[in-house]
């Protein structure tokens, strides 16, 4: 594109979302709920672009900020009580847990690693020579795949001391529980997710709960292109399912992946956090691979924990609230002392409003 | 988490695995999830792992459209 190309469609794209907002009658809301996309939004100043009456919300889709306080205690407890190394992406090591944070449990002394592959705890686990070597599995099916790959990979390798904590999410079952809500019109997809699961898994958007839906890459325009798209369905009255991220998203998704997901995990119920108990969203490891679950084979006695009752992320996180209706944001929780997971999390809701102002 | 810079796969560098450039950086990767992809293919990348292959047409036809919108916004400003 030339110069100046970019704004220039941008511009354009937002006069058309205005022309089809003007029709509107009432606020629309629109939920993003993948973090990439909250993070997006904020880079590009993309609200700035949008009239009084389209609302964006975040929603679920942050592995961190849905990930329970438990989760952490749960990894130290192994830690200590094993001698395991502990092996996690990054984005999990500073998350306050119910007695510290994997960075605190680090300073006195437990074995952390921080990878960017999974694919780095089969290795870790070599190089521990029989400790136990745990992996802190997040993340949502864009993530799962890649776990699935490495638990297959150590299964042929006959690694035996891997081992992974599994607090994994699927994203329909609570994107049925929003698409029900009376608050939210429509939803900007998540990119990634939908890459693995494809554009046509979301049909019960509008056949079941007449909401609309787009799939969207995670540039600019990417973004505005699908919230246009999805303000004219709004404004037409024909929610339906659109797919602007197709260089990257097929209708079909990416069927290898999700056989490797099938054939390493089997649904069980999860807790997320802030939303509680969701039936059929998590995941454990099943058959030979169940040889891997750190919950059978590595068990400890994790207390139950509990959030700070001032903290707002349950509300957040179903788009019912913004963070700077929250008393404690940018006060006593910030992204260096963080209350909550969505303000500890870098693409969780209150560190992107944080960072960029309350638009 | 998720990066959504494409990179070009290099080279098949052993059953499952490449190694991809963006920009002189260069790093190896699974294609455990992609095992169709060949060199010269852009991928998707996410936590070591190839999950998508880039599909061209489908991006030149959004770049197309894009131009298309900017050189008619281009006139409508102008006069
Ligand atoms: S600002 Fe902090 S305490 Fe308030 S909702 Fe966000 S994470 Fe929770």
């Amino acid at each position: 594109m030339k110069q100046g190309d970019e704004s220039l469609a941008a511009r354009s794209l937002s006069r058309e979302i205005y022309e089809e907002a003007g029709a509107l009658p009432t606020e629309v809301r629109f939920m993003e709920v993948c973090g990439t996309h909250t993070m997006a939004i904020h880079e590009a100043g993309l609200k700035s672009l949008l009239p009084e009456n389209i609302k964006l919300v975040s929603g679920p889709g942050c592995p961190v900020c849905v990930t329970e306080k438990s989760f952490i205690d749960e990894a130290i407890l192994i830690g200590k009580e094993y001698d395991a190394c502990l092996v996690t992406f990054g984005d999990l090591v500073r998350v306050p847990g119910s007695f510290g944070s994997l960075a605190s449990y680090r300073a006195e002394g437990g074995s952390i690693r921080v990878v960017y592959s999974p694919l780095d705890a089969i290795a870790a686990a070599e190089e521990a020579l029989g400790r136990p070597t745990v992996f802190l599995g997040v993340g949502f099916e864009t993530t799962i795949p890649t776990i699935a790959a490495t638990l297959k990979t150590a299964l042929g390798k006959g690694v035996d001391n891997l081992f992974v904590v599994s607090a994994f999410k699927t994203i329909h079952p609570p994107l049925k529980i929003l698409a029900a809500k009376d608050d939210l019109d429509g939803f900007l997809l998540p990119g990634h997710v939908s890459a693995i699961l494809g554009s046509n898994c979301f049909e019960y958007l509008p056949r079941d709960f007449h909401k609309a839906g787009v799939v969207a890459g995670f540039e600019g325009l990417d973004i505005l292109q699908a919230l246009r798209d999805l303000v004219r369905m709004v404004a037409r009255k024909s929610p339906h399912i659109a797919n602007d991220y197709k260089r990257v998203v097929r209708s079909e998704g990416n069927p290898t992946a999700r056989a490797l997901i099938d054939e390493v995990f089997a649904p069980c119920d999860a807790s997320w956090r802030g939303l509680g108990v969701i039936p059929g969203s998590g995941l454990v490891p099943k058959g030979p691979y169940s040889r891997f679950d750190a919950s059978v084979h590595l068990p400890v006695d994790v207390p139950p924990a509990e959030d700070d009752p001032r903290c707002r992320c349950a509300a957040i996180l179903m788009g019912s609230r913004t963070p700077d209706t929250c008393g404690l944001f940018g006060r006593e929780c910030t992204p260096e002392y963080p209350v909550g997971p969505c303000m500890v999390s870098s693409e969780g809701t209150c560190a992107a409003y944080y960072k960029y102002g309350a638009v | 988490m998720c990066l959504a810079i494409p990179m070009e796969l290099i080279e098949i560098t052993g059953e499952g695995t490449g190694k991809v450039n963006a920009g002189g950086i260069r790093t190896d990767v699974s294609l455990m999830m992609i095992p169709h992809a060949k060199v010269g293919d852009y991928l998707i990348i996410h936590a070591g792992f190839g999950i998508e292959i880039l599909d061209r047409e489908e991006a030149r036809i959004r770049l197309d459209l894009f131009k298309e919108i900017a050189e008619a916004t281009r006139h409508l400003e102008e006069t």
